[in-house]
């Protein structure tokens, strides 16, 4: 799969701009969109999966410890899960730079 | 083998694209281009143009079905005017963009208001910046010709890009006149398939059309300047091809006894036929007047205006249209622009005429000579003038 870059320059864009590679938006990492990142306090979660399912960038994923966690490198801060979890187990903190 | 016979321009263009094998005519009927549209549906459902005819609700539509249908790979043809043409304006921007070699006809009318269905340029002078390749017809042979032409050209793997026909309206589209129609072997030789550079097609997925951040944005426009520009050497190419082929000539900018001529007079389209008329009667008088008719209007063709101006003082413009409140004629300030860092530029003298479908008969023409010769004796160049305004 030919993995095309989030800057091109103009002469590597691809005919029309299409997006000729499937599943490239994985290229580009919204997280540097970010200015607050979600944090997770465990202890209230019933693991109902809301978060998961409500992220728009679909970046909230279950953990290996069974409970669900944000990929920075996509989570723009949009502070969704936060607004949608039954428990109010997320907090929305700032990013310092 | 061609055949000669007597033909309205519109019907001409709607043969000529029934002779290319267009797969889907998508448009709405106006004013002064309707003919060319309802011939073609008669083609259609003659069975004689093997087409999916798609009559639209609006020309909004028009344009965004010939952009999906030329995306998926389809020949896609559709012709408009006026208001028409001005109801496509936010699509005109995605076909280029996206690559979609649609060939489209202007019937060149004025724009409301007051309502007006009669000709001048308006309409196209206000689609100057869409990005597509567009040519002027002077008459009825030039506008089925460019109309076979324009699907080589479009459907270039090298341009790609959607191509606009201009030919006046009523003046031409309206008009009878000779033509030589050639056959459909002659033309399939010289229009090969269309083998689009990208296609939508379930078995190899893309997506055509995305959103550009401003990441990005700025390498796209800089892509559509640099195909529109680069089009220029396949234009050359496709009609010199067209010339060898079919043995009729065109040129980016065309002359008419220019080569010893004192001063110059530019047209576009139709009304150049009425001043070679006009340059034929001086020239029996004695007077060296010659004409430049400008036939490719995007991409600019600088180099070709360049050599056919040489190192003529006077230079005079006739647009057909206005640039309210700002240069006057659209086609002479691309013209001033055009000569302002070069040594060597002409006076010129702005002209506009034949507005909202105003007749300009010989007559004007005098008038815009005469203002040349002034010109060219004092070296004064006069404010832009509406030839034939009541005062
Ligand atoms: S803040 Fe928005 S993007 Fe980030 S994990 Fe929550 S819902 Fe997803
Ligand atoms: S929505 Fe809240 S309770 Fe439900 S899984 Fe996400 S963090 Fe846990």
């Amino acid at each position: 799969m030919r993995r095309q870059s989030a800057k091109p320059k103009w002469t590597e864009l691809a005919v029309g701009s299409a997006i000729d590679v499937p599943g490239s938006a994985r290229y580009y990492k919204t997280g540097d969109w970010r200015s607050s990142r979600p944090v997770w306090n465990s202890e209230h979660c019933i693991r109902c999966g809301v978060c998961v399912i409500f992220c728009p960038e679909g970046c909230v994923l279950f953990q290996p410890d069974g409970y669900p966690n944000a990929d920075l490198d996509y989570c723009k801060g949009c502070g969704i899960c936060l607004h949608e979890c039954p428990t109010g187990c997320i907090r929305m903190v700032e990013e310092e730079d | 083998m061609e055949t000669r016979t007597g033909m309205e321009a519109s019907i001409a263009i709607a043969e000529a694209v029934c002779l290319c094998d267009a797969d889907i005519v998508a448009a709405y009927p106006i004013t002064p281009q309707t003919h060319i549209v309802e011939h073609l549906s008669e083609l259609v459902a003659d069975g004689k143009l093997h087409a999916n005819f798609v009559p639209v609700e609006s020309e909004h539509s028009a344009m965004s079905v010939c952009c999906g249908t030329s995306a998926v790979g389809a020949r896609t043809y559709t012709a408009t005017a006026s208001q028409g043409l001005a109801l496509m304006h936010e699509i005109l921007f995605i076909a280029p963009a996206l690559r979609l070699p649609i060939v489209m006809s202007v019937a060149n009318r004025s724009l409301s208001g007051p309502i007006s269905i009669w000709n001048d340029h308006s309409d196209v002078m206000a689609e100057r910046d869409i990005g597509w390749v567009q040519i002027f017809a002077e008459n009825a042979q030039q506008a089925l010709d460019l109309t076979i032409w324009a699907f080589r050209l479009a459907e270039d793997r090298r341009v790609s890009l959607p191509v606009m026909v201009n030919f006046d309206g009523f003046i031409l589209s309206h008009t009878i006149e000779p033509v030589l129609m050639p056959d459909k072997e002659t033309v399939q030789a010289y229009l090969p398939p269309f083998e689009p550079l990208l296609r939508l097609d379930v078995d190899a997925p893309v997506s055509m059309g995305p959103v550009g951040i401003p990441d990005i944005y700025t390498e796209t426009h800089h892509v559509q300047q640099v195909l529109l520009t680069d089009a220029y050497g396949p234009i050359v190419e496709t009609l010199d091809a067209f010339g060898k082929h079919f043995g009729r000539e065109y040129k980016p900018v065309e002359t008419y006894r220019a080569d010893d001529a004192e001063v110059l007079l530019l047209t576009m389209g139709a009304l150049g036929e009425t001043a070679m008329e006009a340059v034929d009667l001086r020239r029996e008088r004695g007077q060296k007047v010659g004409l430049l008719r400008l036939r490719l209007w995007r991409p600019f063709p600088f180099e070709d205006l360049y050599r056919a101006v040489g190192r003529r003082p006077v230079l005079g413009v006739m647009d057909r249209a206005i640039s309210y409140g700002g240069p006057y004629g659209p086609v002479a300030s691309e013209i001033k622009a055009a000569f302002y860092h070069r040594e060597q530029r002409p006076r010129v003298v702005e002209f506009v005429a034949g507005l909202g479908g105003r007749d300009v008969p010989i007559s004007d023409f005098d008038t815009m000579f005469d203002a040349l010769f002034d010109t060219l004796e004092t070296g004064r160049v006069p404010e832009p003038r509406l030839v034939g305004l009541r005062e």
